[in-house]
């Protein structure tokens, strides 16, 4: 999933300091896998901020909402019928998310509450782990099920570097080096001989290197 | 401030805390009225939106009981409620209410006397830091237009 991080409260008291009535929006999707802006966040922003405008004597107006995703503009007209009412809107959705809302709600204007982060897994509750980079052309196949382009620092296409030491990278003891993985698990499939097969260089394009990405289904599009 | 008197709230768990709390009671120990008790099946069941809700209320502090550690019923939810109290005194210092207002407590059920010195002793700490930040503001007022 998508995961992210609330925005330190200072920085988001100084986005609706103008404002006196904000309509905050959780996501049932990413943010509340991983706890950053779902309805349990949404729930305890509202109360923060509410209490923070409180210390300087402003009583400030939270409506809070919380829609199935802010990616599809099917939910996002949800908010339509509140949006008259607010000043502006505070998004804990990840970035497609808020450019989405942003997007329908032209007159209003609308914050970001959280940093998306990356795209990744839990490793344990409470632990999330950046695992895909979006590069276009999945090599997962090849490499056991482990992405180099995502979890090896240096996203080498065709083995360790010298710096990997014990199994961990050269940036941290607390990053695995990607490529021991790979050999392991490559060894544990007995397929040792994927790893003598050289990957070419890889075509950046579809990661993004060309340009912002879309998908178009022909038989899908309307 | 004279006059002050705080709002404690105790999340007290059913199978320690509060049996604690009962137990001050029935050996007549007293301890303060300004801790007002809430009987959880678990501390582990208080949620982060518990007890920052009873701080926006107008709560001056609040306190999570818990069962000793090792001998919570439901295995390990002592141990969550304090990571969860670790994590709610930072964000009560980033709001600007301050950690030292929450507190996480560990007793037994049969710790009639610690529950009645903890009441006394949380009630002393949060009555020296004043009321909650966003009371001093409805109070000041209030005394503003008493004048």
């Amino acid at each position: 999933m998508i995961t992210a991080e609330r925005k330190p409260l200072d920085e988001l008291v100084e986005y609706i300091r103008p404002f006196d009535r904000i309509l905050l929006v959780g996501c049932n999707e990413c943010v509340t896998v991983c706890a950053a802006g779902g309805r349990k966040e949404v729930g305890l922003l509202a109360a923060a901020l509410n209490m923070t405008f409180l210390k300087s004597g402003k009583s400030l107006q939270i409506k809070e909402l919380t829609l199935e995703r802010q990616c599809d503009p099917e939910y996002v007209e949800e908010l339509a019928a509140h949006i008259d009412g607010v000043d502006a809107v505070l998004s804990m959705a990840c970035g497609c998310g808020v450019q989405e809302v942003a997007r329908r709600f032209k007159n209003t204007p609308v914050f970001p509450a959280v940093n998306t982060k990356f795209m990744g897994a839990s490793e344990r509750p409470g632990i999330w782990a950046e695992r895909c980079q979006g590069c276009g052309d999945c090599l997962l196949g090849r490499t056991g099920g482990i992405c180099p382009i995502a979890r090896c620092s240096k996203r080498l296409m065709n083995g360790p570097c010298g710096g990997s030491t014990n199994g961990k990278c050269e940036i941290s003891v607390e990053v695995d080096c990607a490529w021991q993985l790979i050999w392991d698990r490559l060894k544990a499939l007995g397929l040792e001989d994927r790893y003598e097969e050289i990957m070419p260089a890889k075509d950046w394009r579809t990661a993004g290197g060309g340009g912002p990405r879309k998908i178009i289904r022909e038989d899908l599009a309307e | 401030m004279e006059n002050f008197e705080p709002v404690v709230v105790a999340f007290c768990c059913h199978y320690c805390a509060y049996t604690a709390a009962d137990m001050a009671g029935s050996q007549r120990l007293s301890y303060p009225a300004n801790v007002k008790i809430v009987r959880v099946p678990c501390s582990g069941k208080v949620d982060a939106i518990h007890v920052v809700k009873a701080f926006e209320k107008g709560a001056d502090g609040v306190v999570v009981a818990g069962c000793l550690e090792g001998d919570c019923h439901f295995k390990t939810g002592n141990i969550r409620a304090s990571r969860r109290v670790a994590y709610l005194q930072k964000l009560l210092d980033e709001i600007g209410i301050g950690a030292d207002r929450l507190e996480m407590v560990l007793m037994s059920a049969g710790m009639g006397e610690r529950f009645a010195e903890t009441a006394k002793r949380i009630t002393e700490k949060i009555r020296k830091l004043g009321p909650s930040p966003i009371n001093a503001m409805v109070l000041s007022e209030a005394r503003q237009s008493a004048c």
